[in-house]
């Protein structure tokens, strides 16, 4: 197997998960969008650490699994406050901060 | 380079396929995740990418990582996210919400991107091969390298799973 088959896989859902982040106006469909983000680096992560034959690749893909899944918890309670504040998830309406 | 990224080159007929077909699977689900109207179906279409995913790492040898993916991503996190669906009242059906206005100024970031992307990688790694031989990482290769040299990541991690845990009771719980 070329090694570029997996990371060209990766690019592909990087670039459509920055299209997502962009896109979208829902606070939780972002999030799924940064989780498709963090899905291709991993791919990356375990492609180098195969083509390598390093085991550092692996390891690191393990936190980042981790570090996802603290800043999916974090994200949605923070997405359920806004919620419960405003009625709306939508991100264009979270203006108070604009100078 | 064949820059066909489905073609199966000599050797390894069997894995390359079934790569091809896995790719494939991801692709088609990751976009329906950015371009569906249904919050639910877009939760359901991320399961099949990050399953894809888990698929992959097997492909690649990383058994261990694989099966995290699957109990973290598909056990844990997909279940966050239908609950932050439902807590935060999604329509269950379509939505006609979900985009900005101006979604289709994305599509030329994306696509800018991975052209450059797409060069960079074919530019830079050519036709170099996986080893064919790869064996897969054995969880006590793993578990070394987590208990020696990455111990204080480890440890910053676990510090950062507390917090976010504590974070979230704070965040949303009610009083």
């Amino acid at each position: 197997m070329l090694v570029n088959n997996f990371l060209l896989l990766g690019a592909v859902l990087f670039c459509i998960g920055v299209y997502g982040v962009i896109a979208r106006k829902n606070a939780v469909m972002v999030l799924m969008s940064i989780e498709l983000i963090l899905n291709s680096v991993n791919l990356n992560f375990i492609a180098f650490s195969t083509l390598h034959g390093n085991i550092d690749g692996n390891t690191l893909a393990l936190f980042i699994i981790g570090v996802a899944a603290a800043e999916v918890g974090v994200g949605l309670a923070m997405v359920l406050l806004i919620f419960r504040n405003r009625k709306s998830i939508a991100l264009d309406e979270l203006s108070e901060m604009k100078g | 380079m064949s820059a066909v990224i489905l073609a199966a080159d000599d050797i390894q007929v069997a894995q390359n396929i079934g790569f091809g077909i896995i790719a494939a699977i991801m692709v088609i689900g990751a976009l329906k995740v950015v371009t569906s109207k249904n919050v639910v179906h877009a939760a359901l279409s991320l399961v099949l990418v990050l399953s894809g995913a888990a698929a992959q790492y097997i492909l690649l040898g990383a058994e261990f990582v694989a099966v995290s993916q699957i109990l973290v991503y598909v056990g844990a996190v997909m279940v966050l996210f239908l609950f932050g669906v439902m807590l935060t009242r999604a329509k269950l059906g379509k939505e006609t919400d979900l985009d900005q206005p101006k979604a289709w100024l994305g599509v030329p970031v994306a696509l800018l991107m991975l052209g450059v992307l797409a060069w960079v990688l074919i530019d830079g790694f050519q036709d170099e091969r996986l080893p064919a031989d790869a064996t897969s990482k054995a969880a006590v290769e793993i578990s070394d390298s987590v208990l020696g040299p990455a111990l204080v990541p480890f440890l910053a991690l676990t510090f950062v799973l507390v917090a976010a845990v504590i974070g979230g009771i704070v965040l949303a719980r009610k009083d």
